[in-house]
């Protein structure tokens, strides 16, 4: 629509801008939208508690209250549940709506404990606050308070005293309409009404941690996080969170120079304020008394702790002995976990020396050519009209992308279609999960597509696939097949690749990945085993819990002559190696990452290093120092100027302000396409079954291990089968079967599961008991093992 | 233990045919658990949430919103005596008084042979009958300590068994809705077209 005003200019009005006035001003609204929120946009603050901008109004504590104007007069309205229209007029503090909020205000006291003195909240609390700025001061309630038991744990991080509880619906509606794990609801009636999981089951929900943060007062609090600190004394820097590559944006919290909590902030393009529980509470493995604190070096069969210069003379001394051999006996390993500066400073000291053998994805992830296909962001992903999922668990792997498509699949107009070989968190929400055997996935994709039902789907606008590694007993190259079959029928579709580890994208960009034309981890470990790498420097990599494949890394470590270790952590891998170093950790340093979209945004240091540590990038200049091969580089500063200066991908990071709030995309090269291959079915003998072996949220990550909140929530391992195929076999669940490939058998509790799907068996990765790697072999497509009862 | 008896599932499932979305099945479902073991078990509040696929907690939560589930075990024959005003004036204090004495009881409790769980009610909506009691939901009016006597006998040696069903069984009839008067398993949001009885009128 376009309107002529009296000037005679032009003025184009957008149909979906409404004007109302807000106490006499003027404001500009989207239509649909509710007061409360235009009135965000201004300086009027209404006050709140159960309206949450990232999920439906319910209208549960009566607090926003404010007058409309109506043809019989100002009328008083839920301000979170009423929707703006033209020339609507609004006042938010006239006497009546004071009274009014007022009124709310005394009724939500009334039983309310008022326990501010010992409550976590108090300081931060919005029903404080708002008593304070809105409320009637006084209190005419003289009876006797609704009484419960003080907090009860509704689950192993998470307490609720209900006493405090204002049943604003918030934790509850998170619980449901955003994380999809309704273990939490209102029970019983009136004065007795209380948030109760069902009796005797936890809130064992992956995303709890954000009722704790969006609970308007203390009735939810977070062991990690109790009694440790006042709002008052908190210190805090915005950061992002590195624990996987969605790369949330947080603010980092510390009190005394120890860090006490993670909070989410809502940005648009990534976490809209959402947070999984791993991210939000592993920081107390930062805090861990188990943390590096010095150089080591090894001293006979120990570790002995030295000093910095002896540590990186020894250091210097091992890779340079290494070197006189070529410099093909040097590789190294890891740096994904670390910043995008860390990562550069590595791959420059790698220059530097002639190493071309470096990767920073253990043989789990997929082939960097995969950055070079026409990528989707996130938002993008989520407006498609297809994702496609050729990708691993979301929810266990990447849980607030999870949180992302879920919400494009529930509220939005985004169809998931899934391709899977286990039941995944996405597959209740999906149009079509279309199940393979793994290795079949090409085929199986061929033939979807192929249907038209499906190509009706498929023209129906974006397409995106979300692809990642869905299953660690299958060779990277079954899904690049589906991938290229993918992109052969929807050559328009874009990717959003789904890599795990933190920063694994910057690290691949800033160059740790394999250079001219060297293998890749597993070529890398594969040689090692024969004798030919004689020195190998792990950044952050730990390939002993890392690399599927445990009988490759025992060879190779066996051959192995020297290891240098730059960690935060002792572990199994660098427990025997030459050389420790200890770096520093999340929190404790400055520097850029890379999401999974290729999202760079900063990490910031709040917390002095624990004991000696450094920065990766300080080691490797230091270590470059004591090699004569200077990287050049005297400050972080100039270190992220030189990155950006030379590696295309980050030549979009110059905009400082951006990168510290939603970060900057990264460029891409030239686009590749991927060649389709012949399609070849592995065939099952009935008897036996395919493995699927994937993550779950919590495993022996050493960042979980080391957190004491989390360590206990990790399983035992176990192989899980289909509820009639467990029938089949004979046994009933936790029985102990032997589980075995070509005379490798190991021993572990059997259990039913409904989303395995039938011939198949499932070993979560990495969990504590049995060892489930001996069964793994990197060299072969796919994994098929017998199942037998042990008489 | 008392999740749904195989006849009773078949019953849920009729129940959950009737409705657009499964979990609106779900307070009628509660009321067949109930009639079950006259109570809602744990076991099974989480079978109801697995045959309308919501969560144990959901189905917690909307069951202890009503107050005529029960969550504990009760007697075979629950008498519910009314103490609301007109049964008030007309004696019903008394007539608890005597059922208490006679039971061995207080209002609340059961006796030990389980046979009878003795509970004070609100308005039942028979003041034109006061002071008025339930067995199992069946009215008996205009009650005297004699009635009482002579009904808790009749119950006991099962004189009523024909009449009175056990515990938790609200209706007399089990309700079968003939196909041709079926609302349609269809979703409300799908529903474009209106009724024919509001004429082709935008209803929705
Ligand atoms: S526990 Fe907190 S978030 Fe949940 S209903 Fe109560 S006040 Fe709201
Ligand atoms: S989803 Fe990933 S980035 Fe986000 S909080 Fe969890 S671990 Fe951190
Ligand atoms: S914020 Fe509007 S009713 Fe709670």
């Amino acid at each position: 629509m376009t309107i002529v005003d009296p000037v005679g200019e032009k003025i184009v009005v957008d149909p979906n801008v409404v004007n109302i006035t807000i106490n006499d001003k003027p404001v500009l609204a989207r239509k649909g939208e509710f007061i409360i929120a235009a009135a965000d946009r201004t300086d009027d603050f209404i006050p709140r508690f159960c309206y949450h901008p990232r999920m439906s109004s319910v209208g549960m504590c009566r607090q926003c209250l404010v007058e409309v104007e109506t043809p019989r007069g100002p009328m008083m309205v839920v301000s979170c549940m009423t929707p703006v229209a033209e020339g609507q007029i609004v006042r938010t503090a006239t006497d009546t709506v004071k009274k009014a909020q007022e009124g709310v205000l005394e009724l939500l006291l009334a039983n309310h404990p008022l326990d501010c003195p010992v409550c976590d909240k108090g300081g931060e609390c919005p029903l404080q606050d708002q008593a304070f700025s809105h409320g009637p001061g006084e209190s005419r309630f003289i009876e006797e308070k609704r009484h419960y038991e003080k907090p009860i744990a509704i689950s192993e991080i998470v307490y609720l005293d209900r006493e405090r509880c204002i049943l604003c619906d918030r934790c509850t509606r998170f619980a449901d309409e955003v994380a999809g794990d309704p273990l939490i609801s209102f029970t019983s009636r009136g004065n007795d009404t209380q948030v109760l999981t069902f009796p005797d089951e936890p809130f064992s929900s992956y995303f709890s941690g954000n009722t704790v943060q969006i609970c308007p007062v203390g009735a939810l609090t977070a062991k990690p996080y109790r009694f440790k600190a006042r709002p008052w004394d908190l210190d805090q820097t915005e950061s992002t969170c590195t624990s996987c590559s969605v790369g949330c944006r947080i603010v980092v919290q510390s009190s005394r120079d120890e860090l006490v909590r993670y909070q989410g902030v809502d940005i648009d393009p990534v976490n809209w304020g959402w947070l999984c529980d791993r991210g939000r509470y592993n920081f107390e493995s930062v805090n861990s008394t188990e943390r590096l604190t010095t150089p080591l070096i090894k001293d006979g069969s120990e570790l002995a702790t030295t000093s910095w210069s002896v540590a990186l003379e020894s250091a210097a001394r091992l890779i340079r002995l290494a070197l006189v051999n070529g410099s093909d006996s040097v590789a190294i390993l890891g740096g994904a976990r670390g910043t995008n500066e860390d990562a550069f400073a590595w791959a420059l000291l790698a220059d530097q020396l002639g190493i071309s053998q470096r990767d920073a994805q253990l043989g789990d992830g997929l082939t960097p050519e995969i950055f070079n296909l026409p990528q989707a962001t996130i938002d993008e992903t989520c407006a498609a009209s297809t994702i496609i999922l050729l990708s691993p668990d979301l929810k266990e792997e990447l849980p607030v992308l999870y949180l992302r498509i879920r919400d494009a699949a529930q509220k939005r107009k985004s169809r998931i279609v899934e391709f899977s070989s286990r039941d995944s968190g996405l597959t209740p929400y999906a149009w079509r999960s279309i199940g393979f055997e793994p290795g079949q996935q090409a085929q199986v994709v061929r033939q979807t597509l192929d249907t038209p039902e499906m190509s009706e789907q498929l023209r129906r606008g974006d397409v995106v696939v979300v692809v990642g590694r869905a299953n660690l007993a299958e060779n990277e190259s079954l899904t690049l097949h589906a991938l290229a079959e993918l992109l052969h029928t929807v050559p328009n579709a874009k990717i959003l690749p789904v890599l795990r580890r933190g920063n694994v994208r910057g690290a691949v960009a800033a160059g740790l990945t394999p250079q001219k034309n060297s293998g890749d981890a597993i070529d890398i470990l594969t040689k090692a085993a024969t004798g030919k790498v004689e020195c190998l420097i792990l950044l952050g990599a730990d390939p002993f819990s890392d690399v599927a494949d445990s009988t490759l890394v025992e060879r190779a470590f066996a051959q192995i002559k020297n290891v240098i270790s730059i960690d935060t952590f002792v572990n199994r891998s660098n427990r025997n190696a030459d050389v420790v170093l200890p770096a520093a950790a999340f929190g404790e340093k400055n520097g850029t990452t890379t999401n999974l979209e290729g999202r760079v945004s900063n990490v910031t240091q709040q917390i002095t290093p624990r004991g000696t540590s450094r920065p990766d990038w300080i080691i490797a200049t230091e270590l470059g120092l004591s090699l004569g091969a200077d990287i050049g580089v005297s400050s972080l500063d100039e270190l992220h100027q030189k990155m950006i200066s030379c590696v295309a991908e980050f030549s979009s990071c110059a905009d400082v302000s951006a990168i510290q709030s939603d970060g900057v995309l990264m460029v891409h090269e030239t686009p590749v396409t991927i060649s389709r291959s012949p399609i070849v079915s592995i065939d099952r003998n009935s008897y036996n079954y395919r493995l699927v072996v994937s993550r779950t949220m919590y495993d022996k990550a050493q960042s979980t291990v080391a957190s004491q909140s989390l360590s206990g929530i990790i399983t035992e391992a176990a192989i899980y089968v289909h509820p009639l195929d467990l029938a089949r076999i004979g046994v009933v669940e936790g029985t102990s079967v032997r589980v075995g490939i070509d005379g490798t058998n190991i021993v572990i509790p059997v259990n039913a599961n409904n989303g395995v799907h039938r011939g198949t068996a499932w070993l979560p990765y990495n969990h504590t008991g049995v060892d489930i790697r001996p069964l793994l072999n990197i060299a072969s497509d796919i994994v098929d093992v017998r199942i037998e009862v042990i008489k | 233990m008392s999740r749904l008896s195989d006849s009773n599932v078949a019953v849920a499932k009729e129940i959950i045919a009737r409705y657009p979305r499964q979990k609106s099945a779900l307070i009628p479902l509660l009321h067949l658990a109930q009639e079950q073991t006259g109570y809602i078990s744990r076991e099974a509040m989480v079978h109801l949430g697995e045959l309308v696929g919501v969560t144990s907690a959901e189905v917690y939560g909307t069951a202890t919103f009503y107050e005529m589930f029960r969550f504990e075990p009760i007697g075979k024959y629950l008498v519910n005596i009314c103490g609301t005003m007109s049964c008030a004036l007309m004696g019903s204090e008394k007539l608890m008084h005597h059922a208490e004495k006679r039971l061995g009881v207080k209002a609340g409790g059961t006796t030990a042979d389980g046979m009878f769980t003795l509970a004070h009610a609100e308005c039942q909506a028979a003041c034109t009958e006061a002071p008025c009691l339930q067995v199992n939901y069946r009215f008996r009016l205009r009650v005297t300590t004699a009635d009482l006597d002579n009904l808790i006998d009749d119950l006991k040696t099962g004189k009523l068994s024909d009449e009175i069903p056990v515990h938790g069984v609200l209706s007399k009839v089990r309700q079968h809705i003939a196909p041709d008067r079926e609302v349609g398993a269809v979703a409300p949001e799908l529903v474009n077209e209106s009724p024919v009885w509001l004429n082709g009128k935008a209803a929705l």
